[in-house]
């Protein structure tokens, strides 16, 4: 009777301690989330700055200097502003940025007048104070010194500092000006690399699967490399690295930074887990269905690639999806080939240097400027929607392929 | 046959040697990067038909090494470094075929010492930071005998100085910035002690294994090479102090506050002038072989070193940078016009 109690007790027990391992588990991804969406959800806004332009109608506009007219006009709000130092203070509330967003209006400038306000890019400095990131202190605020201070509480009295979407966060490529750094060029050197990823090692992966549990006969070499393909799959990503340098780049003389390079490396990283994957994914196909087909006068091929892929194909895509999901987050093989590089351009195809998401994330925490902290965690939200959506295709794709006998 | 001819198209694709190069490659220093960085943007948003620098933050050792491995494309064209070239790596670029290297210095980066903007106020001199963070130190009234550092408070090192533990968050020892910290900082206060000034002359290699070796039980705390680390540490640990670059404590005056080094305070004007004494010198190394079959270097040198960059009201010096003196300015910046060779 008593065995029976404690018995029961046990298993309550170890319910509990289930349910607290599960709780845990959550509670920290909630804070983790809670900490990435609270600093980062206020890079997706941007100050900007009103200033009242004042264009004639058709006004010749060849000759303008768009730095020279943009200041010119800002000065011509504060007929006070007379000395360099109180010019140097009043445009230094301005990112490089509004210089070239003014030069876009007048790009477009079509002949008709212009007279109102328009709003431009302001400095990193601004934008962290205005946001809250940086606190006032009497007239102070980090960098902020109080004779430019005296300035934004003009703008601000005058109701012309506003928050905007910020165009450049995923419109353009790595700045070190804070408030127009962007991660399209890191988004475009992810694409590239995980293309290449998927090119090289999904064939890969599945003929060496498909040789290794149908066709190789088993001997004590077969169990070597089934051994071996078990610890690539353990293997430290960095290792991969090395090896990609080496081979791709000292061996055949590919372009550093590349991210044909980069992709060919995590192809062979996710390597081992496609063929670990895609085995036992053949491994699990009936048997009784590809006998009958052999019975019925197939061969052994036809009923590899009538029967036995077509059923394994779920499980194959969902080990390929899950392997690219780590590739996509990796950053340290990607040092070893110089993808780890502050690189403006964005890259026009797998030849061109690039950087990757993850690398972008890391080369953003590292920067002094304080407006790099908000985008860092704003470009690590952009990172986990990727792995979001890769992880739902993978359960869309086991859903829709799935066949039940 | 289709399948061959797909099949020698990779092959051809793979094997496709990289034969030239239309960006320049910049390798070195993570102290130089940010500014590197900045005017390599810069130089790419000019008319010049140029495309934008690529620049890799390897350290100013693993730069250098790149660097020297030879000429050609596959090398890098620029290496940053946060400290002079040595000798031994003169002789390494030497051995490798690089006879001809231009050698440029952009200004100084200041190492601060610094703690939370709440915690007690700090006024220490290099003796001070020797004391409480070499790994041995002079001990007894008689000279020439060193023990194992055992100052647990900073007020065991200096009485005038807090009571509160040793605890200091720093750079590993990969980082050029414990390399500054420990020979500027911890060697410059070595030297105040009159026996181990004369020891210097006797023996250099056991001077610097003593003044130059940061302690390891637990008062020196290695961070990672992240100084934005380091500040969020000093934030939630008033008694804490920290070692890191002048630019990041311009970032964050409203949370943390340098301490002043031999009563000097670390300011944009002091470490320019020389006073503040632990700021080292800035440098980039660039191949001269390399000019004309990489477009735009001597463009990029001569942006790096334009007035509107490293002068006394450049752009760089809103990212932390402090300038050279105008005569050593002038200088390097007519080295790098005419190409002058680094002479060791």
């Amino acid at each position: 009777m008593n065995s029976i109690i404690k018995r029961n007790q046990r298993e309550k027990r170890f319910k509990f301690y289930g349910i607290l391992a599960v709780a845990t588990a959550i509670l920290l991804l909630v804070i983790l989330l809670f900490k990435i969406f609270s600093t980062g959800i206020s890079a997706f806004n941007q100050t900007y700055i009103g200033v009242k332009i004042q264009i004639q109608v058709n006004s010749d506009i060849s000759n303008l200097d768009p730095r020279r007219e943009l200041r010119r006009n800002i000065r011509t709000m504060f007929p006070d502003v007379k000395t360099r130092s109180e010019k140097k203070n009043l445009y230094s509330l301005f990112s490089n940025g509004a210089y070239y967003e003014f030069e876009e209006m007048l790009d477009n400038y079509n002949g008709e007048k212009i007279d109102g306000y328009y709003y431009f890019l302001a400095s990193d400095d601004l934008d962290m104070y205005f946001k809250g990131t940086v606190k006032r202190k009497g007239n102070s605020a980090g960098r902020i010194q109080p004779s430019q201070m005296k300035y934004i509480d003009m703008f601000e009295n005058m109701n012309l500092i506003e928050l905007k979407y910020n165009k450049y966060l995923l419109g353009s490529s790595d700045s070190r000006e804070p408030e127009l750094a962007g991660i399209l060029g890191a988004i475009y050197g992810s694409f590239y690399a995980i293309l290449i990823a998927f090119i090289t090692s999904f064939p890969l992966g599945i003929l060496t699967a498909i040789y290794l549990e149908k066709l190789a006969s088993k001997n004590r070499f077969s169990d070597i490399i089934e051994t071996n393909i078990n610890n690539l799959a353990a293997v430290p990503s960095i290792v991969f690295g090395l090896l990609g340098l080496a081979i791709f780049l000292n061996f055949f003389d590919l372009p550093r930074s590349a991210s044909l390079v980069g992709g060919l490396t995590l192809g062979l990283m996710t390597l081992p887990t496609i063929v670990i994957a895609s085995r036992s994914a053949i491994k699990s196909v009936p048997p009784s269905i590809e006998e009958a087909s052999i019975g019925l006068g197939s061969s052994k091929i036809q009923t590899i690639f009538n029967f036995s892929l077509p059923l394994a194909m779920p499980g194959i895509l969902t080990g390929t999806i899950i392997g690219m999901a780590r590739a996509i987050g990796e950053t340290a093989p990607l040092l070893m080939i110089g993808m780890v590089a502050f690189i403006v351009d964005i890259p026009s195809g797998p030849m061109d240097a690039a950087t990757a998401l993850p690398v972008q994330i890391y080369l953003w925490q590292d920067s002094p400027e304080r407006a790099f902290v908000e985008r860092t965690s704003a470009a690590i939200m952009v990172l986990l929607l990727f792995l979001f959506l890769l992880n739902i295709t993978a359960v869309y794709l086991r859903k829709k392929l799935e066949k039940k006998w | 046959m289709k399948q061959y001819q797909l099949l020698l198209m990779i092959m051809v694709m793979v094997s496709m040697p990289a034969h030239s190069r239309d960006t320049i490659r910049v390798v070195g220093s993570s102290t130089v990067y940010p500014f590197a960085t900045v005017v390599a943007e810069n130089f790419g948003r000019q008319d010049n038909g140029f495309k934008t620098p690529i620049i890799e933050s390897t350290g100013s050792g693993g730069g250098l090494k790149l660097f020297c491995t030879g000429k050609g494309p596959s090398t890098p064209d620029v290496t940053n470094a946060s400290r002079r070239i040595k000798e031994r790596e003169v002789a390494l670029c030497a051995k490798n075929g690089i006879n001809e290297i231009i050698e440029h210095k952009i200004g100084f980066d200041g190492i601060v010492i610094a703690n939370a903007k709440n915690g007690p106020t700090f006024e220490l001199s290099r003796k001070d930071l020797y004391m409480a963070l070499a790994a041995k130190v002079p001990c007894g009234i008689q000279d020439g005998v060193t023990c194992d550092n055992e100052a647990k408070t900073w007020k065991d090192v200096n009485s005038s100085l807090p009571d509160i533990r040793i605890e200091v968050y720093g750079p590993p020892p990969t980082s050029g910035t414990r390399d500054a910290f420990a020979e500027l900082g911890l060697g410059g206060g070595c030297k105040m002690i009159p026996w181990v000034k004369k020891f210097k002359k006797k023996d250099k290699s056991a001077w610097k294994q003593l003044c130059y070796t940061v302690r390891e039980d637990g008062a020196y705390i290695e961070t990672g090479e992240n100084d934005n680390l380091i500040i969020q540490k000093l934030v939630n640990n008033p008694n804490a102090v920290g070692v890191f670059g002048f630019s990041f404590l311009d970032q964050n005056t409203d949370s943390v506050k340098g301490s002043t080094v031999d009563g000097i305070v670390p300011t944009f004007e002091s470490i320019a002038s020389g006073d503040y004494k632990v700021s080292r010198s800035l440098f980039f190394y660039v191949k001269k072989a390399h000019i004309g079959s990489i477009p735009g270097i001597e463009e990029y040198m001569a942006e790096f070193m334009n007035d509107n960059a490293i002068g006394d009201e450049g752009y760089l010096l809103d990212k932390g940078l402090i300038p050279l003196p105008q005569d050593a300015r002038l200088k390097y910046q007519s080295d790098s016009k005419n190409l002058v060779n680094l002479q060791y």
